[in-house]
């Protein structure tokens, strides 16, 4: 256990159930399955008339409320219960990786949360396929660039 | 009032994310290179939770149906799971995670976080990997 989890299992497992009930919240109410990553696309919809962007107008102000929720929830956990962390990744990585990411999970139409969470959750086969297929490549990209880079 | 919901949703959300450590990229990376497989568990305990919740609810306390999960709908675009993987290993951040690092205070995440609406933009405005027709599509 040690070896597979060397900061223990508690912070995990106490993390995942806290984003269980979030997203367990936001269903019982509203019965909308959240993901994270469909905001990326609907904030547009404020600023750009065409019609990809326009198309999402109704589903913008929750996905700004939530990601708003996301970023006060981390802000309480991190300065009312641990501290922050500053990454040592370089931000050019941080950019190119997030640029992938965000055409990546946009044309895929759903992230870890979306397709890892909401879809799974929903018993969904092509989900199942996508988090396969996203995990498996990042697996192999990251673990290629540890023995390129030093 | 709908809207609060997704507020206090998204904290309890992103709590946890900062709680299982997910908002850091370096932990991240010490999954994908089998250094520490904590992500499993965070993700175990979510789907251990909304499973079950997804299943029996049935009606929204707030009126209306359940939506159906429509993520999945239309043509498999395969190609952008490959995308997202290749940036999920070489940066450690995927969307949930980067956003709520902002809350966390760590900055230089941001340098991400514009890195995904940048490629998101990109994505909806060229359409990349997306069928012309599939537009109006609601996203997970």
């Amino acid at each position: 256990m040690e070896a597979l989890f060397p900061r223990g299992v508690l912070p995990y497992l106490s993390g995942g159930l806290l984003i269980g009930a979030g997203v367990a919240l936001i269903f019982i109410l509203t019965g909308v399955r959240a993901g994270a990553s469909g905001v990326l696309t609907s904030t547009f919809s404020w600023f750009s008339r065409r019609p990809i962007f326009e198309a999402l107008r109704a589903e913008r102000a929750w996905r700004g409320m939530f990601t708003l929720g996301l970023l006060l929830g981390a802000a309480v956990w991190t300065f009312g219960f641990s501290e922050p962390d500053r990454t040592t990744v370089e931000p050019m990585r941080l950019l190119l990786g997030g640029f992938l990411v965000g055409v990546g999970t946009r044309a895929a139409r759903g992230c870890t949360s979306g397709h890892g969470i909401c879809g799974l959750s929903s018993l969904s086969r092509d989900s199942l396929g996508h988090v396969c297929l996203f995990m498996g490549v990042a697996i192999v990209t990251a673990q290629a660039m540890g023995r390129l880079l030093p | 009032m709908r809207l609060i919901c997704f507020l206090l949703g998204g904290a309890l959300f992103g709590a946890g994310l900062a709680r299982s450590g997910m908002t850091r990229p370096e932990v991240v990376l010490e999954f994908l290179r089998f250094e520490d497989l904590g992500l499993l568990l965070v993700m175990g305990g979510a789907i251990g939770v909304a499973l079950p919740v997804f299943r029996l609810a049935r009606r929204p306390l707030l009126g209306g149906a359940p939506e159906a999960f429509t993520a999945t709908l239309g043509e498999r675009r395969w190609l952008g799971s490959v995308l997202f993987g290749l940036g999920w290993g070489i940066a450690g951040v995927c969307p949930g995670a980067a956003l709520a690092s902002i809350g966390t205070g760590n900055t230089p995440l941001l340098w991400a976080v514009g890195g995904m609406f940048l490629g998101a933009f990109v994505q909806g405005r060229f359409r990349l990997l997306a069928p012309a027709a599939e537009t109006g599509a609601t996203d997970a």
